[in-house]
C-alpha cells in the first residue's frame, strides 16, 4: 500500500510544544513539506524568532540560528549574503516582525535579499502572555487592551503583505490561511512557491500565515479556527499579492 | 568551498610602505584577514571605513551592505558570523549603544566577529571630538548579562592595522565578539603604514557554523537555556573562556619603566599624548614611566600589580572624567597613591599639560 501522509523527513520526530488547536505546528509542517519537496534540507539554514515559535530548532532537521526580537529578516540577511548557495529562511510571529522588527522586515525586503520569511500573524503576543500587537483587530481584547483596540489610541492592524507587496524588492508576497482544507492547500503552494523563488534566484519572498492563538484568544480551538474565518480574514484577505515572473536583475 | 569560509588567511603581499589614515589601515587589515563582508551604517568619524570597503569589497567577491541602522548591522553581523565567515562593523558611540542587544546575543551564542567603534563625545548625540567616555561600555560588557569582550585599544596608524589582524584571530580563537576602541584623532591622522602580512594563529575549525547540515546532525547557534541548570553551566564555560583570555592574551606597552617613582597609565590617543610628557619629563630628570595598556579587556592587572610593588605613585590620564582609573584602583598594591587627570570631550591636553600634572604629584 503506499503511504500517502507521513512527517516530513525535515521534522524531528517529537511532539510540538504548542497549545491544543494552535496553528504555529500546522505552519511548521508547511515549511518542512516545502522543504522536503525541493530536497533542500542539507542546505536550507533556518533563522528563529522570540515568540512561541523560538523552538524551532528542537522541531527542524536544519540547521537553526537564533535572532533577537525583531532582528531575524536582518540576521537571515547576513547568512545569506554569507552563503548565497543556500536557502535561508525566517519563521516570525506578528509582534517580532510587525513591532519591533519592522524596519528591518521592510529593508529585508527593500533590498531584495533572496531569503523567505514565513510571517505567523496570530493577532497577539502568545509568548508573553497575550498582549496586544500590531496586527490585533479593532475591538478586540488582549492583556494591554481590556477594552479592545481602540484606533484612537493604538492606531489600526497593520497589515504586513500589502505594505511590502508595494515595494519592489519583493519577489512573491502571499496571505494565506491554514483554518481548513481548502485553504490549507492554498497556502501548501503558496510556501512551496516562496521557496521556488529563492531556489530561483527570483528574489524576496513572503508568506503571511494567519493562525489562530486559542490559549490567548480565550477561545476553543474550535472556535479559534471559526474565527480566522469569520474575523481575522475579512480585515486580511487572503491571496497572492505579487509575484515576480522573471528576476528584474537578469 | 565557498570565497567566505574562514580560518585560511591570504598571503598578503610583501610588506608595503604606504602613507594612511587610522581608518583605512582597518579597513585594509580586515580584507588582509580575509573579512570580506561588511555591514554598517554612517557615523562620523569612521565613515572612512565603509567608505573604502564599498570600494574594494565587489572586486574581491566580497559583499557590503549598508544598513538601515546599526541594530540592523549588528544582526547582519551576526547572521554572517554564524556561517563561519569573518565578517565586521564599525560605527561610533551613539551606534554601538543600538547594538548592545546583538553583541550580547553574539557572546551568548559564542559568535566571533569584528566590531570597530571609532568613539565620540556623548552622552547623548554629544559631539564628533576624540574621546575616552565609552571605556565602560566597551570593557563592563555594554549589553545585558554576564559576558564580555575582546577589546582592544590602538594608538598608532600601524596597530589599527595590527590590532584589527589580531582581533580577528582572537575573536576565532574564542568565538567571542571583539572590539577595536579608538577615537577620532586615531581615526583621522595619516602616518606610515606597513601593511604587511597578518600574522598567522593556530585556529581551531569552525565546526560549529551552519553551513547547512550537509552528512552531519543539524548545527544549532542560540543564547536561550531554559533547562534546569543549563544556563548555569553555560555562564560558567563564558567564564572559563574569559579566564583564559585573561591568561594568555594581555598586551600592554611599557616605556621606562625599570626606575620609575612615578608611573602614567594612559590608552589609546591619551598613550600618545602622555609619552611625549614622559619624554619631556625625563629630559628635567624626574624618573617617569609609562603603562600603556593594549588590551582593555583582558586588562593588565597583573603587570600594574607588579609594578606598583616598587612604584607607589600612579597617575591615570584619560579623555573623560575617570573610567579606566578604576581598573588601576583595583589592579595596583593598597599602599600606592592613584591620581587621576581627565579631560572630557572638547580639546585633547597638550603634552605639558599632562607635564604639569606629572610635575605636581611627582613632589
Ligand atoms: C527586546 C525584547 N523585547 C521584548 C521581548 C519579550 N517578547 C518575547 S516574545 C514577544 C512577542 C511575541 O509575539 P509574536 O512575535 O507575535 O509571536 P507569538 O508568540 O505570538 O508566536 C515579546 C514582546 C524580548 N524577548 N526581547
Ligand atoms: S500561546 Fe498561542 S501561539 Fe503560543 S503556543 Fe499557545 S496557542 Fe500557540
Amino acid at each position: 500500500m503506499e503511504l500517502v501522509f507521513k512527517r516530513p523527513e525535515c521534522l524531528i520526530d517529537i511532539p510540538f510544544h504548542f497549545c491544543p488547536g494552535c496553528h504555529h505546528g500546522i505552519a511548521h509542517r508547511l515549511v518542512a513539506e516545502a522543504i522536503d519537496y525541493f530536497k533542500i534540507r542539507e542546505k536550507t539554514i533556518g533563522v528563529a524568532s522570540v515568540g512561541c515559535s523560538v523552538f524551532m530548532y528542537d522541531y527542524f532537521n536544519v540547521d537553526v540560528l537564533e535572532a533577537p526580537h525583531g532582528r531575524a529578516s536582518a540576521v537571515a540577511s547576513g547568512v545569506k549574503r554569507a552563503r548565497k548557495d543556500r536557502i535561508v529562511f525566517t519563521y516570525q510571529g506578528d509582534g517580532d516582525l510587525a513591532a519591533i522588527g519592522i524596519a528591518e522586515g521592510i529593508h529585508t525586503a527593500n533590498r531584495g535579499e533572496n531569503i523567505t520569511i514565513i510571517f505567523a500573524n496570530n493577532g497577539i503576543y502568545g509568548m508573553t502572555g497575550g498582549q496586544m500587537a500590531p496586527t490585533t483587530l479593532l475591538g478586540q481584547k488582549t492583556s494591554t487592551s481590556p477594552y479592545g483596540r481602540d484606533f484612537t489610541s493604538d492606531g489600526y492592524p497593520i497589515r504586513m503583505a500589502e505594505m511590502l507587496a508595494t515595494l519592489e524588492g519583493s519577489a512573491f508576497v502571499a496571505r494565506v490561511a491554514v483554518n481548513n482544507p481548502a485553504n490549507l492547500m492554498k497556502a501548501k503552494r503558496a510556501v512551496r512557491k516562496a521557496f521556488q523563488m529563492q531556489i530561483e534566484e527570483m528574489g524576496f519572498s513572503f508568506v503571511e500565515i494567519l493562525l489562530a492563538c486559542p490559549t490567548n484568544w480565550g477561545m476553543t480551538a474550535l472556535e479559534a479556527n471559526r474565527r480566522v474565518e469569520e474575523e481575522m480574514i475579512p480585515y486580511f484577505p487572503l491571496g497572492i499579492l505579487k509575484e515576480r515572473k522573471m528576476a528584474d536583475y537578469l | 568551498m565557498w570565497p567566505f569560509e574562514c580560518g585560511e588567511i591570504v598571503e598578503n603581499q610583501e610588506p608595503e610602505k604606504i602613507l594612511a589614515k587610522g581608518n583605512e589601515a582597518i579597513a585594509m587589515a580586515a580584507m588582509d584577514s580575509r573579512c570580506l563582508l561588511y555591514f554598517g551604517y554612517p557615523i562620523t568619524p569612521q565613515n572612512d571605513i565603509p567608505e573604502y570597503l564599498s570600494k574594494h569589497l565587489p572586486a574581491l567577491g566580497g559583499e557590503f551592505i549598508q544598513a538601515e541602522s546599526e541594530i540592523a548591522s549588528i544582526n547582519l553581523l551576526l547572521g554572517a558570523s554564524a556561517t563561519g565567515a569573518r565578517a565586521m562593523t564599525s560605527s561610533s558611540s551613539p551606534g554601538i549603544s543600538l547594538m548592545q542587544e546583538g553583541i550580547s546575543y553574539m557572546a551568548g551564542s559564542e559568535l566571533p566577529a569584528l566590531i570597530v567603534n571609532i568613539s565620540r563625545s556623548g552622552p547623548g548625540l554629544g559631539g564628533i571630538s576624540p574621546s575616552q567616555g565609552d571605556y565602560f561600555q566597551a570593557t563592563r560588557g555594554g549589553g545585558h548579562g554576564d559576558y564580555r569582550m575582546i577589546v582592544l585599544a590602538p594608538s598608532s596608524v600601524q596597530e589599527m592595522y595590527d590590532l584589527t589582524c589580531l582581533a580577528f584571530n582572537l575573536a576565532d580563537k574564542y568565538r567571542n565578539p571583539a572590539m577595536i576602541l579608538g577615537d577620532a584623532l586615531i581615526g583621522q591622522m595619516k602616518e606610515p603604514l606597513i601593511r604587511r602580512k597578518c600574522a598567522k594563529m593556530d585556529l581551531p575549525v569552525k565546526d560549529w557554523a551552519l553551513t547547512g547540515a550537509q552528512g552531519r546532525k543539524p548545527n544549532r547557534l542560540k543564547s536561550l537555556y531554559l533547562q534546569d541548570g543549563e544556563l548555569s553551566e553555560h555562564n560558567w564555560k563564558l567564564h572559563q573562556k574569559y579566564e583564559q583570555m585573561k591568561k594568555e592574551e594581555v598586551r600592554f606597552e611599557s616605556f621606562f619603566t625599570e626606575d620609575a617613582k612615578l608611573m602614567v597609565a594612559a590608552f589609546g590617543s591619551m598613550a600618545r599624548v602622555s609619552k611625549t610628557s614622559v619624554e619631556l619629563a625625563r629630559e628635567e630628570g624626574m624618573k617617569v614611566g609609562l603603562l600603556r595598556p593594549i588590551t582593555l579587556f583582558p586588562y593588565p592587572e597583573k603587570a600594574l600589580y607588579d609594578l606598583s610593588q616598587r612604584v607607589k605613585l600612579f597617575l591615570t590620564v584619560e579623555l573623560n572624567t575617570g573610567q579606566m582609573v578604576e581598573d588601576v584602583k583595583l589592579s595596583v598594591e593598597r599602599d600606592v597613591q592613584v591620581y587621576f587627570y581627565g579631560r572630557p570631550p572638547g580639546s585633547l591636553p597638550s603634552p605639558e599639560e599632562v607635564l604639569e600634572e606629572i610635575r605636581k604629584y611627582y613632589g
